[in-house]
């Protein structure tokens, strides 16, 4: 088996550009970059799968495969295909989505997230603590472990 | 044994109903699944080893794991404890809880099925069976621990005691992983022979990890932390869990397997150092408890520490003592537990600084603690003590360079043990001279007896311990000899054991009278070393944990799309190129091309690829891309695959129509990012690419085994009935991932009309367009002169509400049905012809592709894809109403046939008695036709149709009519700017 350099290259160059263009901050920009990535990748599948050679089908009585392409990763491709279909419609239908709320497709930095990190940030130096120490002595009773407990503690409250 | 677990499985079940309906009186009915258990134990009373009733039914038998049960002596022994104690443990509930208690039915499930997953964790003989009743004891636990789910100390004391214990769970896992797939077989009693296994370190790491999960489970040091933030539970919990039942699980699994692996020296490195350290650090804390509860808390942990030392030796003679301690400290400790229980219920506290003349107000409770007290700090002729006087008789005689040290441990740790026993009856039931009585409600004969009982048992096992030590011995035999001779009694005449027990006793009063400047010593230290606990250290570390995770998550994740994307992208870039600068292959052979052609088309490709990513204008772009589709069309033909070039030319057209028909609303350019983005893209984008190339020209000449398709062309014809393989594949080999990809269209298709519709009010319109659309096709569609049909009535009246222009069938539209219903301007003669001629053709083919598609190329989705571009057409040039009438039904009904018609195929072909989705070929012959075979898998294929049909409608009438509807951007009205250029901004 030996590898095919244009195809190789096809491959490459399909998943380059789809990288490119998937970083850019507009929804429809970076899907048009997953669909070129999916077709390099779908490239990739066959290339790996073997040399090229006849369709899969098969002719007469001869179940032989010599020569034949392998047909497993085509099923794969194939799924893939349509379900890239399918997922084409989605984005596009958020990308509607957006477009109608923001007047644009561009993605802009979540503010809820940003919130997150600087929560952590605070968080770090507030030191909440969560768990009373049962076994100090200072408090009376020590009762952080037993007051909410006991029916008897309940009647009595 | 199943039975006895399926027994409280259903108690548990029917619990919230019980308890419910009846009260807390509900509980004496659930304590009849431990009844049976105990009844069931001592029906099978005496175990001969040879003899243990053997279980077994298969699970998982590829992974090795079966329901596999064996009570023998020492499970018989457990499952005796756990299931009269259980017994009296819900009875004491049903006393102990008021029927208002908030959450009781969730509380009785609980305890309930936690008796059960004891049973079947300690009659378990299958180590992963083993494991999964440990952690269901885990869960259960960490509900009954957080009973009061409204306190905060007790769902971080919930909390604390499942991370500890599954923690050691995991670890434990690890270990029952290793020695099983060593020993081949996960079978306790063929594992726990001695000398079964040669000791090397791969065991050596086996056995230290399920000592972890063993000492974790019962909180031994460094671990012990967990049990007394564990006493956060309601009491009866505390009696059952953290003394009788779950925490002698770990005591259990060293005793189980103690028989295999005691003689490896790490083994009692662990056991006798951590058993010893945890005997007298818990007596030692035990000692300086104000809360009963805690006492006992701190007790149990000592106590434990104990039983681990004893178990853990790996001697006859020490077994023989453990199981006795074992057997007493339930007693004790339950009765204890349930003793303070009683007082808190009866007084509200449980402080012994408060607690004052209880012995007058409640003699029986008095009696019961101190007869449980005397027993823990083994006073004759208690239990407590028979258990006592055989440990210090074992020690004495073992002939080992360790065992005088561990001698000194356990004495010093029965003195303390002394020590705390005395400060329970002391801090529980003394006269104050400087305070009132406590007030005391009656505490009721259950809360009383049930402790009093327990006592009791205590009491009579000590002289009868001689009755029942032969069948503690069956256990102990499994162990080797340790030198000397221990019998259990309660007198053996005078002797070293008699002299040290008295001077145990002798020390232990000598720390009861000296107990104020003990306690202020204690209090010193216990402030300045309180920092350094293993307490502190857990929070320490959890506290970190929740400062780290949240700060990792704070770096990584700041709101933006491309950095997530840019790390997920270095992720697997960087992975990828380590293993390929690693291995650093060449590719064996390389060829440039396999025909001239695929150079042309992949230099049309990737010139598209290259525009697409300059272009500005979205339309350019989309337009370029799919060029770069139809090129990979082209190259998959060259290559030898047909049915993939067809479905990608058909999916590339649809694509291509759902760009177009969105692009309408957005604006015609692309936002630009600043130049210094623009590089780091493109940086990303090159590294990516030469990586992808780099991958794909070693990835061919990496294989080292033949493809999993070789012989597939002949099961394909043989089995699939079908020439095309691809097509067999997908509709028979690998059916059941079909049906999962089927089941993701059909989630994108509801996906995108929830996007566009988002409820039913903005549906409603298009709803009720179809039915007017069917209402009207129902009428014109009856002969004219029909009047008097009912249909044509109320589809004349529908007509008329909405004045259609296509009311009367005189004036129908020569070429396309609906077509009036557009504005005059967006026309098209020429478009309507050609549709109107290629529409029918169309769909012919559509079938053709479909019904031929198992022998040559096609099959349900290119097919799927015909028809919905044919409906695309109807659409385009006759605009919304034209689509409705093309194909009036809604998309839900054709994705929901499809799918239905697939899974069908699959359960008809289970009916029949074959496997899911198998293939059945039918032979018949019909008149004039001739023979004809139909292959079963046909329907799945039409399944597939459907769902692919119904997908393209759904994305038409969405992101068609749907947007045309809600934006007023229509087809039917003229738009001055184009489609591509929409008023959006």
């Amino acid at each position: 088996m030996s590898t095919n350099i244009t195809l190789a290259l096809v491959c490459g160059l399909l998943v380059g550009v789809g990288i490119y263009l998937l970083m850019a901050r507009g929804i429809v920009r970076a899907f048009l970059g997953v669909l070129l990535m999916s077709n390099g990748i779908n490239l990739l599948f066959l290339l790996a799968s073997g040399n090229a050679g006849r369709p899969p089908l098969i002719r007469g009585a001869d179940t032989g495969q010599d020569g034949m392409t392998d047909p497993l990763p085509q099923a794969l491709v194939l799924t893939a295909i349509v379900i890239t279909l399918a997922l084409t419609g989605f984005v596009l239908a958020l990308a509607y989505r957006a477009a109608e709320a923001e007047q644009t497709d561009a993605i802009t930095d979540d503010t809820e997230d940003a919130r997150v990190a600087r929560a952590g940030e605070a968080d770090a130096e507030s030191e909440v603590d969560v768990l009373a120490d049962p076994t100090s002595d200072d408090e009376p009773a020590d009762g952080d472990v037993g007051a909410e407990t006991g029916p008897g503690a309940g009647a009595t409250r | 044994m199943i039975l006895l677990v399926a027994l409280h499985v259903v108690a548990a079940c029917g619990a919230p109903v019980a308890l419910r309906r009846l009260g807390r009186r509900a509980f004496w009915l659930l304590a009849i699944a431990p009844a049976v258990a105990t009844g069931w134990a001592l029906a099978n009373a005496p175990i001969r080893g040879s003899a243990a009733p053997v279980e077994r039914y298969e699970w998982a038998p590829s992974i090795g794991l079966s329901l596999t049960f064996r009570t023998d002596s020492l499970a018989w022994l457990l499952l005796l404890v756990i299931g009269a104690i259980g017994v009296l443990v819900l009875g004491y509930c049903a006393a102990y809880f008021e029927d208002d208690e908030p959450g009781l039915g969730r509380f009785g499930a609980c305890l309930t099925a936690f008796a059960g997953a004891m049973i079947g964790l300690v009659t378990a003989d299958d180590m992963l069976l083993l494991y999964v009743f440990w952690e269901i004891t885990t869960v259960l636990s960490y509900l009954l621990i957080g009973h009061s789910s409204r306190s905060r100390a007790s769902r971080a004391a919930a909390t604390q005691a499942l991370v500890v214990t599954t923690f050691g769970g995991l670890a434990m896992l690890g270990g029952i992983v290793i020695v099983g797939q060593r020993a081949g077989t996960y079978r306790l009693s063929e594992l726990t022979v001695p000398a079964a296994q040669d000791a090397d370190g791969v065991l050596v790491t086996a056995v230290v990890l399920l000592l972890v999960g063993a000492i974790s489970k019962s909180a031994l040091v460094p671990f012990h932390y967990w049990l007394p933030g564990a006493m956060a539970a309601p009491t009866p919990v505390s009696a059952y869990l953290h003394a009788a039942a779950m925490v002698k699980a770990g005591i259990y699994l060293v005793a189980r397997l103690a028989p295999a692996y005691a003689q490896l020296p790490a083994w009692r490195t662990v056991c006798l150092v951590l058993g010893g350290t945890t005997m007298l650090l818990g007596a030692y804390r035990a000692l300086r408890q104000h809360d009963l509860k805690l006492l006992l808390a701190f007790g149990t942990v000592s106590q434990l520490g104990f039983l681990v030392v004893l178990v853990g030796t790996g001697t006859e003679q020490a077994a023989l003592a453990g199981v006795t301690m074992l057997l007493a400290h339930a007693l004790f400790k339950g009765c204890l537990f349930l003793t303070v229980g009683a007082i808190d219920h009866a007084t509200g506290t449980r402080d012994l600084r408060v607690l004052s003349g209880l012995r007058h107000r409640s003699p029986g409770l008095a009696a019961a603690g101190l007869l449980g007290a005397a027993s823990m700090a083994g006073l004759p002729p208690l239990l407590g003590f028979v258990g006592k006087e055989a440990v210090y008789t074992t020690y004495l005689a073992t002939e080992a360079d360790w065992a005088p040290y561990v001698l000194v441990v356990l004495v010093a740790g029965s003195a303390l043990t002394v020590a705390y026993s005395g400060r329970f009856v002391w801090g529980a039931f003394r006269d104050r001279a400087d305070a009132e009585p406590s007030p005391f409600h009656a505490a009721g004969p259950v809360l009383v007896g049930i402790p009093l009982l327990l006592a009791v048992a205590g009491l009579i096992a000590g002289p009868i311990s001689p009755l029942f030590e032969p069948a503690l011995t069956e256990y102990a035999r499994l162990l080797p000899d340790g030198g000397g001779e221990v019998h259990l009694g309660v007198w053996h005449g005078f002797g070293a054991p008699l002299l040290l027990s008295a001077a145990t006793l002798l020390v232990g009063a000598g720390l009861v009278a000296a107990r104020r400047p003990i306690n202020r010593a204690q209090t010193a230290i216990g402030h300045r070393t309180a920092p350094y606990g293993a307490d502190e250290a857990y929070r320490g570390g959890m506290r970190r944990l929740d400062h780290g995770s949240v700060r990792i998550t704070g770096t990584l994740q700041r709101g933006s799309l491309p950095l997530s994307m840019a790390l997920i992208l270095l992720t697997t870039l960087g992975t990828t190129g380590y293993a390929l600068w690693v291995a650093k292959p060449v590719p064996a052979t390389v060829r440039p091309y396999d025909d001239l052609a695929q150079v042309w088309v992949a230099l049309a490709t990737g010139v598209a690829a290259v525009l697409a990513a300059m272009a500005r204008r979205r339309m350019r772009a989309v337009l370029l891309v799919g060029a770069t589709g139809y090129g990979c069309a082209l190259l998959f033909l060259l290559f030898g695959a047909p049915d993939l070039a067809l479905t990608q030319v058909l999916a590339e057209s649809v694509s291509l129509l759902v760009f177009v028909l969105v692009l309408r609303r957005l604006p015609s350019r692309f936002d630009d990012d600043d130049r210094g983005r623009r590089l780091l893209r493109l940086a990303l984008g090159l590294g990516g690419g030469a990586l992808v190339t780099a991958l794909a020209l070693v990835v061919p000449t990496w294989r080292t085994r033949p493809p999993a398709s070789t012989g597939l062309a002949e099961s394909a014809l043989d089995f699939g009935g079908g020439r095309n393989i691809v097509n067999v594949i997908l509709v028979d080999t690998r059916a059941w991932d079909t049906m999962g990809e089927l089941s993701v269209v059909i989630a994108a298709a509801t996906g995108i009309a929830s996007l566009i519709f988002i409820d039913d009010t903005r549906l409603a319109p298009t709803r009720e367009a179809l039915a007017r659309v069917r209402a009207r096709r129902g009428g014109s569609d009856a002969p004219p002169q029909g009047a008097g049909v009912p249909r044509e009535g109320a589809g004349a009246a529908s007509e008329g509400a909405e004045s259609s222009p296509a009311d009367a069938p005189s004036q129908r539209p020569l070429w396309l049905r609906e077509a009036d219903a557009m504005h005059p301007v967006r026309r098209s003669l020429l478009l309507e012809v050609v549709v109107r001629l290629i529409f029918h053709v169309a769909l012919l083919w559509s079938v053709f592709l479909l019904f031929t598609g198992h022998n040559s190329p096609g099959g349900g989705f290119a097919a799927g894809i015909v028809a919905g571009l044919a409906l695309a057409l109807r659409y385009l040039a006759g605009g919304r109403e034209e689509l409705r009438s093309a194909l009036p039904v809604p998309p839900g009904l054709l994705l929901g046939t499809g799918l239905f018609l697939s899974a069908g195929n699959g359960l008809a072909s289970m009916i029949v008695g074959g496997q899911v989705l198998q293939t059945w070929i039918l032979h018949a012959t019909l008149p004039a036709i001739g023979e004809i075979h139909v292959v079963t898998s046909l329907f799945f294929d039409i399944g597939v149709y459907l769902v692919v049909v119904g997908l393209v409608l759904d994305i038409l009438r969405s992101l068609g009519s749907g947007i045309e509807d809600q934006g007023g951007l229509s087809l039917d009205v003229p738009v001055p700017t184009g489609p591509a250029e929409g008023e959006t901004r």
